[in-house]
């Protein structure tokens, strides 16, 4: 069979990986730099048979996508930090009310307006607590069009998985940039479908009552269960309760599904990290400056690694803090001010050994940028 | 099928406050239903935040209580996704013109089939009095305590404009014609607004001294009148109540129908 090979832009890849993971519904509101995935869908999803909307701001996109959720499609939608931020408040009804979708983040350097059309990746802790209250959040980045595809549909996967809202954390350079992209064969890469209820009409239906495995299987709005779905805290027919037995265990429920599973959430890439000395941690476009100076240093002998992280929320302590260990410094590669680095420090054991070589003026980090931190931090001076 | 039966009974007693109008509109609109012998799987009922918004918890549909001012939006999402299903919305008037105004204009300049319903008492209940764009001028809340100076939007004329295809208003003393409004509401196609002059005495009938429940809604016989109305001719401060706005127009669903039609064709 020939290889359906394209020569895209990230945003496309995205777009393609989406509709590959069964996208059916997207609502979205123009924003630099992530409306060519909303022009993308505007253009594909009526060819299948998909509904598109475009809303009259990002909220409303939110909005709608967790409201077409609930009748079985498979939803997403995309913006930038601008609009992300107005997503917070649908962002934490999605996590309370358990509402499968995902929300794309192509960074562009902030705070507010900032830099529509210039790459960052500020946005990370935002994605973490940009939602008031406790709560857990999966958030997902890649540094290549292959893996933005792979990611991409791994986000819908574990929407369905844990009932949550996932974010997939991209960033200008890669949405903009063109390269490779090989569109796998349907059934190359796995499906997670929703999963629904067994209960039979007419049987009292639990909407909020976890199986063993912790997984709530679901019901279609419209279907034959009628159940009420809130943000507030709720009993397993999820009408408003604040019971304090209620309140309790159904936010340990909503942490607990996410952060107990760090480890199995943990996607990540590494290069020569087996024998490295110093390691680069990185992610996003920032990785793809980071491989390259390992490539580099290591045809001058030098005993460097880099790990990618692809998952960035549940922070993955465990792969972190295991591939750090025998390391003699951490040097976190990233396009803000030290968002990722700050979680690397709480995750090793000696966080005085963990750098940041960062830029933050809207321009790509270099490979060449990174070795003159790596030097000033060697002590060698640029 | 009896009212009792559209009831989710088991998440009783409601939260409402005693002489509150929010309950006399669930009567209406539960009537209004049984009427046209919707199946109960037909309905999604989809609310925002606010006293009025509780109403979703104790009606036997789907339902969503959602976060405030956001539910046209969620509605939205919804129908689209499922055209055949009926949308109601209910929502307080600060959940539909202030937080949620913008959400508003946009479901209405979309004909979209859904049906809003403004449950308007002029004041933020569940946050306990303040003043809302619907209270008017000259009011007391307690956001207000020198009275208000923000006039008022006038529902029924911000939703024409803005393209809603039916647009009525009654109250809760007009209970039979508010039943009837809802059920031509629901029953039209595209999107429809009914504003219902509802009573809050805890908040804006005392701060106000408008009397109580009772002295409330005899208010809103005393200062309303049916459309195009002598009365109305004589007396121009009466409030008219009726449907206003009743025409054929396409619906967003239909129209989006085609251009999924007209994509596939061009593949």
């Amino acid at each position: 069979m020939s290889k359906n090979i394209k020569f895209v832009q990230g945003n496309e890849a995205c777009a393609e990986a989406a509709l590959y993971a069964g996208l059916d519904f997207y609502a979205g509101y123009p924003i630099t730099p992530s409306s060519e995935i909303t022009e993308t869908l505007a253009y594909r999803l009526p060819q299948i048979g998909g509904k598109f909307i475009q809303m009259e701001d990002e909220i409303a996109s939110l909005c709608a996508i967790i409201g077409a959720s609930l009748t079985g499609r498979k939803v997403m939608t995309a913006t930038s930090g601008p609009g992300f931020s107005l997503m917070q408040e649908a962002l934490g009804y999605a996590i309370m009310a358990e509402i499968p979708c995902v929300i794309v983040d192509v960074q562009r350097g902030g705070p507010s307006t900032g830099l529509p059309t210039h790459g960052s990746q500020g946005d990370v802790c935002q994605a973490r607590w940009g939602t008031h209250g406790d709560h857990a959040v999966i958030a997902l980045t890649a540094s290549n069009h292959q893996d933005i595809f792979s990611i991409t549909v791994e986000a819908f996967n574990l929407a369905e998985i844990f009932r949550t809202p996932v974010i997939l954390l991209f960033d200008e350079v890669t949405a903009h940039m063109r390269e490779r992209l090989v569109i796998p064969q349907p059934g190359e890469i796995p499906l997670v479908e929703r999963l629904k209820t067994s209960v039979r009409e007419g049987v009292d239906y639990h909407p909020y009552l976890p199986r063993e495995d912790g997984r709530l299987p679901m019901s279609d709005f419209g279907g034959v269960h009628r159940y009420n779905v809130t943000g507030l805290f709720h009993d397993m027919w999820g009408f408003p309760s604040s019971e304090p037995g209620v309140v309790h265990g159904l936010l340990h429920h909503l942490v607990d599904k996410i952060e107990n599973r760090a480890d199995q959430l943990a996607h990540y890439r590494e290069y020569y990290t087996e024998d490295a000395e110093q390691l680069l941690v990185s992610y996003g476009s920032a990785a793809r400056s980071a491989r390259h100076v390992v490539e580099d240093r290591r045809l001058h002998g030098e005993r460097l690694g880099l790990l990618e992280l692809q998952t960035l929320w549940p922070f993955p302590n465990g792969i972190v803090r295991e591939k750090c260990a025998h390391v003699k410094s951490v040097v976190v590669v990233e396009q803000n001010m030290g968002q990722v680095m700050q979680a690397v420090k709480l995750a090793v054991e000696n966080p005085d050994k963990v750098f940041l070589a960062n830029r933050i003026d809207g321009v790509f980090i270099t490979p060449s940028d990174i070795i003159n931190i790596l030097r000033l931090i060697q002590g060698k001076g640029v | 099928m009896a009212i009792k039966d559209y009831l989710r009974e088991r998440f009783f007693p409601h939260i409402w406050c005693p002489g509150c109008g929010h309950g006399m509109v669930l009567n209406g609109l539960l009537r209004a239903i049984e009427k046209l012998g919707l199946s109960k799987n037909e309905i999604v009922m989809v609310s925002g935040i606010g006293c009025s918004s509780r109403i979703t918890g104790y009606v036997d549909f789907h339902t969503l209580h959602t976060i405030h001012g956001r539910a046209l939006a969620f509605a939205t999402g919804v129908k689209i996704a499922r055209p055949e299903l009926n949308l109601i919305v209910p929502m307080g008037d600060g959940d539909a013109l202030a937080i949620g105004g913008n959400h508003f204009i946009h479901a209405a300049r979309r004909n979209i089939d859904i049906t809003a319903i403004v449950m308007n008492n002029r004041i933020y209940g569940m946050t306990g009095g303040q003043f809302s764009p619907l209270s008017g001028e000259n009011i007391s809340a307690t956001t207000a305590p020198f009275l208000t100076i923000d006039p008022s939007f006038d529902v029924v004329e911000l939703a024409k404009a803005a393209g809603a295809t039916f647009v009525a208003r009654t109250t809760t003393y007009h209970i039979q014609q508010m039943t009837d409004i809802i059920r031509q509401a629901i029953l039209h196609k595209g999107f429809s607004v009914v504003e219902v002059l509802s009573q809050c005495p805890t908040y804006f009938g005392r701060k106000n001294k408008i009397g109580e429940a009772a002295d409330m809604v005899a208010y809103f016989k005393k200062t309303t009148t049916p459309m195009g109305s002598k009365a109305k001719q004589e007396n121009p401060y009466l409030l008219e109540r009726g449907i206003f706005v009743q025409e054929e127009k396409p619906e967003y669903c239909s129209l989006y129908e085609k251009v999924v039609q007209k994509a596939m064709k061009g593949q």
